[in-house]
Protein backbone atom coordinates (compact mmCIF):
# COMPACT_ATOMS: atom_id res chain seq x y z
CA UNK A 1 0.00 0.00 0.00
CA UNK A 2 1.28 3.16 -0.84
CA UNK A 3 1.22 5.66 2.11
CA UNK A 4 1.06 9.92 0.76
CA UNK A 5 -0.06 12.59 2.89
CA UNK A 6 -2.84 13.86 1.85
CA UNK A 7 -3.15 17.09 -1.00
CA UNK A 8 -6.21 18.88 0.38
CA UNK A 9 -6.79 21.09 -2.99
CA UNK A 10 -6.60 17.93 -5.00
CA UNK A 11 -9.39 16.24 -2.52
CA UNK A 12 -11.66 19.58 -3.26
CA UNK A 13 -11.56 18.65 -6.54
CA UNK A 14 -12.00 14.90 -7.05
CA UNK A 15 -15.17 13.34 -8.01
CA UNK A 16 -16.76 12.31 -4.79
CA UNK A 17 -16.66 8.40 -3.60
CA UNK A 18 -20.35 7.04 -3.51
CA UNK A 19 -20.51 6.46 0.32
CA UNK A 20 -22.57 4.79 3.52
CA UNK A 21 -22.85 6.99 5.81
CA UNK A 22 -23.86 4.73 9.13
CA UNK A 23 -24.92 7.03 11.04
CA UNK A 24 -27.40 9.77 10.28
CA UNK A 25 -29.65 11.71 12.71
CA UNK A 26 -33.44 12.42 12.09
CA UNK A 27 -35.49 14.30 14.26
CA UNK A 28 -39.36 14.84 14.09
CA UNK A 29 -40.17 18.12 12.98
CA UNK A 30 -42.74 18.42 15.80
CA UNK A 31 -43.90 15.32 18.10
CA UNK A 32 -47.59 16.38 18.46
CA UNK A 33 -47.44 16.20 14.48
CA UNK A 34 -45.15 13.39 13.52
CA UNK A 35 -45.20 11.23 16.54
CA UNK A 36 -48.70 11.24 18.23
CA UNK A 37 -50.26 9.23 15.12
CA UNK A 38 -48.28 6.27 16.22
CA UNK A 39 -48.80 6.72 20.06
CA UNK A 40 -52.20 6.00 21.96
CA UNK A 41 -53.97 8.71 23.73
CA UNK A 42 -53.27 7.58 26.75
CA UNK A 43 -49.66 7.76 26.05
CA UNK A 44 -49.81 11.35 24.66
CA UNK A 45 -52.14 12.47 27.36
CA UNK A 46 -48.86 10.89 29.14
CA UNK A 47 -46.66 13.19 27.56
CA UNK A 48 -48.95 16.08 27.23
CA UNK A 49 -48.90 15.45 31.72
CA UNK A 50 -45.61 14.42 32.51
CA UNK A 51 -43.23 14.28 29.91
CA UNK A 52 -40.39 12.87 29.39
CA UNK A 53 -38.24 11.19 32.28
CA UNK A 54 -34.57 9.77 31.33
CA UNK A 55 -32.60 7.42 33.44
CA UNK A 56 -30.15 10.35 34.47
CA UNK A 57 -29.60 12.69 37.86
CA UNK A 58 -30.38 15.55 36.12
CA UNK A 59 -34.21 16.70 35.02
CA UNK A 60 -34.28 18.26 31.73
CA UNK A 61 -31.84 17.99 28.79
CA UNK A 62 -28.52 16.22 28.34
CA UNK A 63 -26.25 15.43 31.78
CA UNK A 64 -23.91 17.86 29.82
CA UNK A 65 -23.95 20.85 27.27
CA UNK A 66 -23.18 20.38 23.82
CA UNK A 67 -19.79 21.65 21.79
CA UNK A 68 -22.85 23.41 19.64
CA UNK A 69 -26.59 24.37 20.12
CA UNK A 70 -28.54 20.68 19.95
CA UNK A 71 -25.29 19.72 19.35
CA UNK A 72 -25.85 20.46 15.38
CA UNK A 73 -23.83 22.26 13.17
CA UNK A 74 -24.50 25.95 13.06
CA UNK A 75 -25.03 25.23 9.05
CA UNK A 76 -27.78 22.46 9.43
CA UNK A 77 -30.72 24.15 10.53
CA UNK A 78 -33.26 24.17 7.54
CA UNK A 79 -34.51 27.51 5.75
CA UNK A 80 -38.30 26.33 6.07
CA UNK A 81 -37.90 26.02 10.00
CA UNK A 82 -37.48 22.66 12.46
CA UNK A 83 -34.34 21.26 14.25
CA UNK A 84 -31.23 19.69 12.30
CA UNK A 85 -32.32 16.82 10.81
CA UNK A 86 -35.56 17.32 10.89
CA UNK A 87 -36.37 18.28 7.08
CA UNK A 88 -36.01 15.59 4.15
CA UNK A 89 -35.29 17.91 1.38
CA UNK A 90 -32.57 19.70 3.55
CA UNK A 91 -30.90 16.46 4.25
CA UNK A 92 -31.01 15.45 0.57
CA UNK A 93 -29.79 18.87 -0.34
CA UNK A 94 -27.21 19.50 2.15
CA UNK A 95 -25.67 15.91 2.82
CA UNK A 96 -27.33 12.71 0.79
CA UNK A 97 -26.32 14.34 -3.14
CA UNK A 98 -23.44 16.51 -2.19
CA UNK A 99 -21.48 13.89 -0.31
CA UNK A 100 -22.93 10.98 -2.66
CA UNK A 101 -24.68 9.05 0.18
CA UNK A 102 -25.68 5.64 -1.96
CA UNK A 103 -26.63 4.19 1.78
CA UNK A 104 -27.74 6.56 5.18
CA UNK A 105 -28.31 4.60 8.27
CA UNK A 106 -30.74 6.39 10.72
CA UNK A 107 -30.48 6.27 14.20
CA UNK A 108 -32.72 8.66 16.05
CA UNK A 109 -31.69 9.60 19.62
CA UNK A 110 -33.68 10.98 22.50
CA UNK A 111 -36.53 8.84 21.01
CA UNK A 112 -37.59 6.53 23.56
CA UNK A 113 -35.14 4.82 24.42
CA UNK A 114 -33.56 5.03 28.18
CA UNK A 115 -37.14 6.20 29.74
CA UNK A 116 -37.75 5.49 33.08
CA UNK A 117 -41.19 4.16 32.26
CA UNK A 118 -40.98 1.27 30.96
CA UNK A 119 -44.54 0.85 28.89
CA UNK A 120 -43.96 4.87 28.25
CA UNK A 121 -40.28 3.41 26.54
CA UNK A 122 -42.01 0.60 24.82
CA UNK A 123 -44.98 2.88 22.75
CA UNK A 124 -42.79 5.59 21.83
CA UNK A 125 -39.68 3.54 20.36
CA UNK A 126 -42.97 1.43 18.65
CA UNK A 127 -44.08 5.32 17.55
CA UNK A 128 -40.62 5.99 16.09
CA UNK A 129 -40.40 2.57 14.13
CA UNK A 130 -43.02 3.43 12.50
CA UNK A 131 -42.14 7.34 11.68
CA UNK A 132 -38.96 6.33 10.13
CA UNK A 133 -41.00 4.38 7.72
CA UNK A 134 -43.58 7.43 7.34
CA UNK A 135 -41.26 10.21 7.04
CA UNK A 136 -38.15 8.95 5.90
CA UNK A 137 -37.44 5.31 4.42
CA UNK A 138 -40.59 5.28 2.19
CA UNK A 139 -39.60 8.51 1.06
CA UNK A 140 -35.78 7.92 0.39
CA UNK A 141 -34.57 4.56 -0.50
CA UNK A 142 -31.55 5.42 0.32
CA UNK A 143 -32.02 5.39 3.82
CA UNK A 144 -32.26 2.54 5.91
CA UNK A 145 -34.49 2.75 9.50
CA UNK A 146 -32.40 1.67 13.19
CA UNK A 147 -35.51 -0.77 14.95
CA UNK A 148 -36.27 1.28 18.18
CA UNK A 149 -36.42 -1.15 21.35
CA UNK A 150 -37.05 -0.60 25.14
CA UNK A 151 -33.70 -2.26 25.86
CA UNK A 152 -34.45 -2.04 29.50
CA UNK A 153 -37.21 -4.02 29.56
CA UNK A 154 -36.06 -7.43 27.41
CA UNK A 155 -39.57 -9.16 26.86
CA UNK A 156 -40.56 -5.87 25.49
CA UNK A 157 -38.27 -5.53 22.95
CA UNK A 158 -38.16 -8.88 21.86
CA UNK A 159 -41.79 -7.86 21.06
CA UNK A 160 -40.59 -5.18 19.28
CA UNK A 161 -37.97 -7.18 16.83
CA UNK A 162 -40.81 -9.83 16.22
CA UNK A 163 -43.08 -7.78 14.90
CA UNK A 164 -40.93 -5.51 12.44
CA UNK A 165 -38.36 -9.18 11.74
CA UNK A 166 -37.83 -9.60 8.32
CA UNK A 167 -39.15 -5.38 7.26
CA UNK A 168 -36.50 -4.71 4.67
CA UNK A 169 -36.81 -0.80 6.12
CA UNK A 170 -35.18 -1.89 9.15
CA UNK A 171 -31.05 -2.58 8.81
CA UNK A 172 -30.23 -2.91 12.63
CA UNK A 173 -31.30 -2.76 16.07
CA UNK A 174 -30.31 0.36 17.65
CA UNK A 175 -29.36 0.43 21.70
CA UNK A 176 -27.34 3.19 23.40
CA UNK A 177 -24.37 2.55 25.03
CA UNK A 178 -25.05 3.77 28.57
CA UNK A 179 -27.33 1.08 30.04
CA UNK A 180 -28.31 0.52 33.37
CA UNK A 181 -26.04 -2.67 33.96
CA UNK A 182 -23.43 -3.69 31.61
CA UNK A 183 -24.73 -4.93 28.44
CA UNK A 184 -23.31 -8.56 28.56
CA UNK A 185 -25.31 -9.51 31.44
CA UNK A 186 -28.05 -11.85 30.79
CA UNK A 187 -31.21 -9.67 31.68
CA UNK A 188 -30.09 -8.30 27.90
CA UNK A 189 -29.62 -11.89 26.27
CA UNK A 190 -33.62 -11.72 24.73
CA UNK A 191 -32.58 -8.85 22.71
CA UNK A 192 -29.56 -10.63 21.23
CA UNK A 193 -31.50 -14.30 20.68
CA UNK A 194 -34.28 -12.32 19.02
CA UNK A 195 -31.15 -10.12 16.69
CA UNK A 196 -29.79 -12.95 16.01
CA UNK A 197 -33.40 -14.72 14.62
CA UNK A 198 -34.40 -11.71 12.89
CA UNK A 199 -30.82 -11.84 11.21
CA UNK A 200 -30.22 -8.00 12.35
CA UNK A 201 -27.02 -7.05 13.55
CA UNK A 202 -27.11 -4.41 16.76
CA UNK A 203 -25.81 -1.06 16.76
CA UNK A 204 -24.48 -0.14 20.11
CA UNK A 205 -24.73 3.77 19.63
CA UNK A 206 -22.29 6.52 22.32
CA UNK A 207 -24.76 7.82 24.99
CA UNK A 208 -27.70 6.91 26.43
CA UNK A 209 -29.46 7.11 30.27
CA UNK A 210 -27.92 4.68 32.26
CA UNK A 211 -27.62 6.26 35.46
CA UNK A 212 -23.89 5.92 36.42
CA UNK A 213 -21.52 8.54 35.46
CA UNK A 214 -19.93 8.13 31.86
CA UNK A 215 -16.64 7.34 34.22
CA UNK A 216 -15.36 4.71 35.83
CA UNK A 217 -14.64 7.49 38.59
CA UNK A 218 -17.24 9.54 38.96
CA UNK A 219 -19.00 12.58 37.20
CA UNK A 220 -16.75 14.42 35.13
CA UNK A 221 -16.59 18.76 35.56
CA UNK A 222 -16.68 19.14 31.24
CA UNK A 223 -18.25 18.10 28.37
CA UNK A 224 -15.41 17.44 26.34
CA UNK A 225 -14.83 14.77 29.54
CA UNK A 226 -18.50 13.41 28.38
CA UNK A 227 -16.40 13.31 25.31
CA UNK A 228 -13.67 11.22 26.06
CA UNK A 229 -15.46 9.09 28.29
CA UNK A 230 -17.88 7.37 25.51
CA UNK A 231 -14.90 5.71 24.46
CA UNK A 232 -14.39 4.43 28.24
CA UNK A 233 -17.76 3.78 28.58
CA UNK A 234 -18.24 1.62 25.36
CA UNK A 235 -14.79 -0.47 26.11
CA UNK A 236 -16.33 -1.53 29.34
CA UNK A 237 -19.53 -2.75 27.66
CA UNK A 238 -17.36 -4.40 25.03
CA UNK A 239 -15.50 -5.92 27.88
CA UNK A 240 -18.76 -7.35 29.38
CA UNK A 241 -20.33 -8.72 26.22
CA UNK A 242 -17.06 -10.93 25.58
CA UNK A 243 -16.55 -12.16 29.32
CA UNK A 244 -20.26 -12.91 30.02
CA UNK A 245 -20.63 -15.46 27.21
CA UNK A 246 -22.47 -13.27 25.07
CA UNK A 247 -20.39 -13.75 21.63
CA UNK A 248 -20.25 -17.77 22.75
CA UNK A 249 -24.03 -18.43 23.38
CA UNK A 250 -25.20 -16.06 19.95
CA UNK A 251 -22.73 -17.18 17.39
CA UNK A 252 -24.10 -15.33 14.41
CA UNK A 253 -24.32 -12.15 16.35
CA UNK A 254 -22.80 -9.48 14.98
CA UNK A 255 -22.41 -5.91 17.41
CA UNK A 256 -21.44 -2.72 15.61
CA UNK A 257 -20.44 -0.18 17.89
CA UNK A 258 -20.88 3.57 16.65
CA UNK A 259 -19.84 7.27 17.38
CA UNK A 260 -17.23 5.83 20.45
CA UNK A 261 -13.95 5.80 18.36
CA UNK A 262 -12.32 3.01 17.42
CA UNK A 263 -8.15 3.33 18.26
CA UNK A 264 -8.66 2.09 21.76
CA UNK A 265 -9.83 -1.44 20.59
CA UNK A 266 -6.14 -3.03 19.83
CA UNK A 267 -5.12 -2.44 23.28
CA UNK A 268 -7.91 -2.95 24.58
CA UNK A 269 -7.90 -6.23 23.13
CA UNK A 270 -3.83 -7.26 23.87
CA UNK A 271 -5.53 -6.50 28.02
CA UNK A 272 -8.24 -8.87 27.76
CA UNK A 273 -5.74 -11.41 25.73
CA UNK A 274 -3.61 -11.05 28.42
CA UNK A 275 -5.55 -11.59 31.36
CA UNK A 276 -7.94 -14.25 29.58
CA UNK A 277 -4.65 -15.75 29.55
CA UNK A 278 -4.17 -16.03 33.05
CA UNK A 279 -7.31 -15.75 34.79
CA UNK A 280 -9.35 -18.40 31.95
CA UNK A 281 -10.66 -20.77 34.97
CA UNK A 282 -12.56 -17.94 36.34
CA UNK A 283 -14.46 -17.54 32.76
CA UNK A 284 -14.65 -20.94 31.39
CA UNK A 285 -17.49 -20.43 29.09
CA UNK A 286 -14.80 -18.08 27.52
CA UNK A 287 -13.44 -20.93 24.97
CA UNK A 288 -11.21 -18.38 22.83
CA UNK A 289 -8.90 -15.48 22.91
CA UNK A 290 -10.83 -12.19 23.31
CA UNK A 291 -9.58 -10.92 20.60
CA UNK A 292 -10.63 -13.98 17.91
CA UNK A 293 -14.26 -13.09 19.10
CA UNK A 294 -13.98 -8.88 18.54
CA UNK A 295 -12.49 -9.46 15.33
CA UNK A 296 -15.19 -12.31 14.32
CA UNK A 297 -18.41 -10.50 16.02
CA UNK A 298 -17.33 -6.75 16.18
CA UNK A 299 -17.85 -3.92 13.79
CA UNK A 300 -17.21 0.11 14.58
CA UNK A 301 -18.34 3.28 12.74
CA UNK A 302 -15.43 5.64 12.14
CA UNK A 303 -16.28 8.94 13.31
CA UNK A 304 -15.26 10.94 14.89
CA UNK A 305 -12.58 9.84 13.18
CA UNK A 306 -8.96 9.04 14.83
CA UNK A 307 -6.59 12.06 14.22
CA UNK A 308 -2.85 11.15 15.06
CA UNK A 309 0.30 12.61 14.73
CA UNK A 310 2.01 10.93 12.45
CA UNK A 311 -0.72 10.04 10.71
CA UNK A 312 0.72 7.13 9.01
CA UNK A 313 -0.62 5.22 12.76
CA UNK A 314 -3.58 5.36 11.58
CA UNK A 315 -2.97 2.85 9.21
CA UNK A 316 -1.33 0.59 11.62
CA UNK A 317 -4.09 1.16 14.31
CA UNK A 318 -6.97 0.51 10.99
CA UNK A 319 -5.07 -2.67 9.74
CA UNK A 320 -4.68 -4.27 13.28
CA UNK A 321 -8.49 -4.13 13.31
CA UNK A 322 -9.34 -5.08 9.88
CA UNK A 323 -10.01 -2.51 6.64
CA UNK A 324 -13.37 -4.97 6.39
CA UNK A 325 -14.73 -4.02 10.19
CA UNK A 326 -14.92 -0.50 9.41
CA UNK A 327 -17.93 1.80 8.69
CA UNK A 328 -18.10 5.00 7.63
CA UNK A 329 -20.12 7.50 9.47
CA UNK A 330 -20.36 11.31 8.83
CA UNK A 331 -22.96 12.12 12.26
CA UNK A 332 -24.85 14.31 10.14
CA UNK A 333 -26.42 16.99 11.10
CA UNK A 334 -24.35 16.84 14.49
CA UNK A 335 -21.62 19.00 14.93
CA UNK A 336 -18.77 16.62 15.20
CA UNK A 337 -19.96 15.93 11.32
CA UNK A 338 -17.11 14.00 9.61
CA UNK A 339 -16.49 15.28 6.16
CA UNK A 340 -16.35 12.33 3.73
CA UNK A 341 -13.45 14.29 1.39
CA UNK A 342 -11.33 15.20 4.45
CA UNK A 343 -11.94 12.49 6.85
CA UNK A 344 -9.44 10.16 6.56
CA UNK A 345 -6.25 12.03 6.49
CA UNK A 346 -4.56 9.45 4.43
CA UNK A 347 -4.03 8.13 1.38
CA UNK A 348 -4.67 4.56 0.76
CA UNK A 349 -5.11 2.05 -1.98
CA UNK A 350 -8.51 2.15 -4.51
CA UNK A 351 -9.61 -1.42 -2.21
CA UNK A 352 -9.61 -0.15 1.38
CA UNK A 353 -10.84 3.27 0.34
CA UNK A 354 -14.09 1.76 -1.46
CA UNK A 355 -14.55 -1.13 1.41
CA UNK A 356 -14.14 1.55 4.08
CA UNK A 357 -16.61 4.00 2.66
CA UNK A 358 -19.19 1.87 0.99
CA UNK A 359 -18.52 -2.33 0.58
CA UNK A 360 -18.26 -2.83 4.24
CA UNK A 361 -21.61 -1.83 5.00
CA UNK A 362 -23.38 -3.05 2.18
CA UNK A 363 -22.27 -6.85 3.15
CA UNK A 364 -22.98 -6.35 6.30
CA UNK A 365 -26.31 -4.94 5.94
CA UNK A 366 -27.08 -7.96 3.40
CA UNK A 367 -27.49 -4.61 0.67
CA UNK A 368 -25.41 -5.81 -2.11
CA UNK B 1 -0.93 41.43 -7.30
CA UNK B 2 -4.35 42.58 -8.57
CA UNK B 3 -7.26 44.89 -6.76
CA UNK B 4 -10.59 43.52 -6.99
CA UNK B 5 -13.33 46.16 -5.54
CA UNK B 6 -16.21 43.76 -3.44
CA UNK B 7 -17.85 46.29 -1.95
CA UNK B 8 -18.68 49.96 -0.59
CA UNK B 9 -17.62 50.35 2.72
CA UNK B 10 -20.56 51.09 4.54
CA UNK B 11 -21.92 48.12 3.18
CA UNK B 12 -20.15 46.62 6.37
CA UNK B 13 -19.90 48.58 8.94
CA UNK B 14 -18.05 47.61 11.97
CA UNK B 15 -19.11 44.61 13.54
CA UNK B 16 -20.63 43.08 10.55
CA UNK B 17 -19.29 40.93 7.89
CA UNK B 18 -19.93 40.36 4.46
CA UNK B 19 -19.26 37.31 1.80
CA UNK B 20 -17.91 38.04 -1.32
CA UNK B 21 -16.85 35.96 -4.40
CA UNK B 22 -12.95 37.08 -5.81
CA UNK B 23 -12.20 35.16 -9.23
CA UNK B 24 -14.18 32.02 -8.01
CA UNK B 25 -12.97 32.60 -4.09
CA UNK B 26 -15.74 32.49 -1.62
CA UNK B 27 -13.72 35.34 0.29
CA UNK B 28 -15.16 36.36 3.92
CA UNK B 29 -14.77 39.99 4.96
CA UNK B 30 -14.90 41.61 8.00
CA UNK B 31 -15.27 45.05 9.35
CA UNK B 32 -13.17 44.91 13.63
CA UNK B 33 -13.95 48.49 14.45
CA UNK B 34 -12.90 50.26 11.18
CA UNK B 35 -10.14 47.82 10.15
CA UNK B 36 -11.13 45.35 7.24
CA UNK B 37 -9.44 41.79 7.44
CA UNK B 38 -10.53 38.92 5.01
CA UNK B 39 -10.43 35.27 5.67
CA UNK B 40 -10.86 32.36 2.54
CA UNK B 41 -14.72 31.14 3.51
CA UNK B 42 -13.28 27.24 4.14
CA UNK B 43 -12.45 26.11 7.13
CA UNK B 44 -8.67 24.65 7.03
CA UNK B 45 -9.71 21.71 8.76
CA UNK B 46 -12.45 19.97 7.36
CA UNK B 47 -13.55 22.85 4.98
CA UNK B 48 -16.62 23.90 6.26
CA UNK B 49 -18.29 27.49 5.40
CA UNK B 50 -16.64 29.78 8.10
CA UNK B 51 -19.36 32.26 7.33
CA UNK B 52 -21.44 30.22 9.09
CA UNK B 53 -19.71 30.26 12.19
CA UNK B 54 -20.39 31.89 15.46
CA UNK B 55 -18.56 35.35 16.40
CA UNK B 56 -16.63 34.73 19.68
CA UNK B 57 -14.44 36.76 22.13
CA UNK B 58 -10.96 35.13 23.34
CA UNK B 59 -11.20 33.21 26.55
CA UNK B 60 -8.05 32.73 27.94
CA UNK B 61 -6.78 31.73 31.46
CA UNK B 62 -3.78 31.93 33.71
CA UNK B 63 -5.03 29.21 36.11
CA UNK B 64 -7.57 27.29 37.09
CA UNK B 65 -10.60 29.40 37.92
CA UNK B 66 -9.33 32.72 36.47
CA UNK B 67 -10.88 33.64 33.22
CA UNK B 68 -10.12 36.45 31.05
CA UNK B 69 -12.22 37.60 28.44
CA UNK B 70 -11.12 39.87 25.70
CA UNK B 71 -11.69 40.87 22.25
CA UNK B 72 -14.82 40.19 21.92
CA UNK B 73 -16.59 39.47 17.76
CA UNK B 74 -12.84 39.46 16.65
CA UNK B 75 -12.92 35.07 16.64
CA UNK B 76 -14.60 33.42 14.45
CA UNK B 77 -15.54 29.83 15.82
CA UNK B 78 -16.34 27.37 12.60
CA UNK B 79 -19.73 26.46 12.71
CA UNK B 80 -18.72 22.56 12.51
CA UNK B 81 -16.29 21.76 15.28
CA UNK B 82 -15.34 24.48 16.74
CA UNK B 83 -12.16 25.27 15.61
CA UNK B 84 -10.99 29.30 16.58
CA UNK B 85 -9.70 31.42 14.53
CA UNK B 86 -8.32 35.05 14.68
CA UNK B 87 -9.73 37.21 12.19
CA UNK B 88 -6.96 39.82 12.59
CA UNK B 89 -4.08 36.80 11.48
CA UNK B 90 -6.34 33.77 10.27
CA UNK B 91 -4.37 32.09 12.97
CA UNK B 92 -6.09 29.00 14.64
CA UNK B 93 -5.99 29.55 18.27
CA UNK B 94 -5.25 26.50 19.59
CA UNK B 95 -1.88 26.16 18.70
CA UNK B 96 -0.01 29.28 18.53
CA UNK B 97 3.17 28.60 19.23
CA UNK B 98 3.52 25.62 16.82
CA UNK B 99 1.30 28.22 14.06
CA UNK B 100 3.73 31.17 15.14
CA UNK B 101 6.52 29.48 14.28
CA UNK B 102 5.31 28.55 10.41
CA UNK B 103 5.82 30.85 7.54
CA UNK B 104 3.30 30.84 4.90
CA UNK B 105 4.92 29.91 2.00
CA UNK B 106 2.72 29.06 -1.34
CA UNK B 107 5.60 28.70 -3.46
CA UNK B 108 7.78 26.08 -2.12
CA UNK B 109 5.75 23.36 0.01
CA UNK B 110 7.22 20.58 1.79
CA UNK B 111 4.78 17.41 3.22
CA UNK B 112 5.43 18.68 6.97
CA UNK B 113 4.40 22.55 5.79
CA UNK B 114 1.25 21.19 4.39
CA UNK B 115 0.47 19.78 7.52
CA UNK B 116 1.81 23.00 9.29
CA UNK B 117 -0.54 25.22 7.50
CA UNK B 118 -3.56 23.28 7.49
CA UNK B 119 -4.43 25.00 10.56
CA UNK B 120 -3.97 28.22 9.45
CA UNK B 121 -6.71 29.77 7.61
CA UNK B 122 -5.31 32.03 4.18
CA UNK B 123 -5.90 35.26 4.44
CA UNK B 124 -6.19 37.98 2.25
CA UNK B 125 -5.47 41.85 2.29
CA UNK B 126 -8.54 44.30 2.31
CA UNK B 127 -8.04 48.05 2.35
CA UNK B 128 -10.18 50.61 1.92
CA UNK B 129 -9.72 52.99 -1.08
CA UNK B 130 -12.04 55.65 -1.88
CA UNK B 131 -14.74 54.13 0.29
CA UNK B 132 -14.42 50.61 -1.07
CA UNK B 133 -13.59 47.54 0.43
CA UNK B 134 -10.30 46.20 -2.24
CA UNK B 135 -8.96 42.81 -1.67
CA UNK B 136 -5.54 42.29 -2.89
CA UNK B 137 -5.42 39.35 -4.76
Amino acid sequence: MNIQLMDRVATDQKIKLAIADCDIHPTPKSVPVEIYPYLSKRWQDYMETYGIIYRQGFPTGPAFPKGQPNAARRDAYPPGGGKPGSDLDFMRSQHLDPNNVQLGILNPLSCGQGVQNQDFSAAYCNAVNHWQIAEWTSKESRLKASLMVPYEDPSASVKEIDLWGGDSNFAQILLLSRTAEPLGQRKYWPIFEAACRANLPVAVHAFGYGGAPVTGGGWPSFYIEEMVGHAENTQSLLTSMVFEGVFERFPTLKLILVEAGFAWLPALSWRLDKLWNRMRAEIPHVTRPPSELIRQHVWLTTQPMEEPEPREHLLDTIEWIGWEKLLFATDYPHWDFDEPSRALPIRVGKEQKEAFFLKNALELYNLN
Amino acid sequence: MSKYVVAAANEILPGQRKLVNVRGRPILIFNLDGDYFGILDRCPHQGASLCKGQLVGLVESDRPGQYNFTRNNEIIRCAWHGWEFDIRTGKSRCEPEKIKATQYNINTKTGSEIIEEAYEAETFDVAVEDNYVVVHL
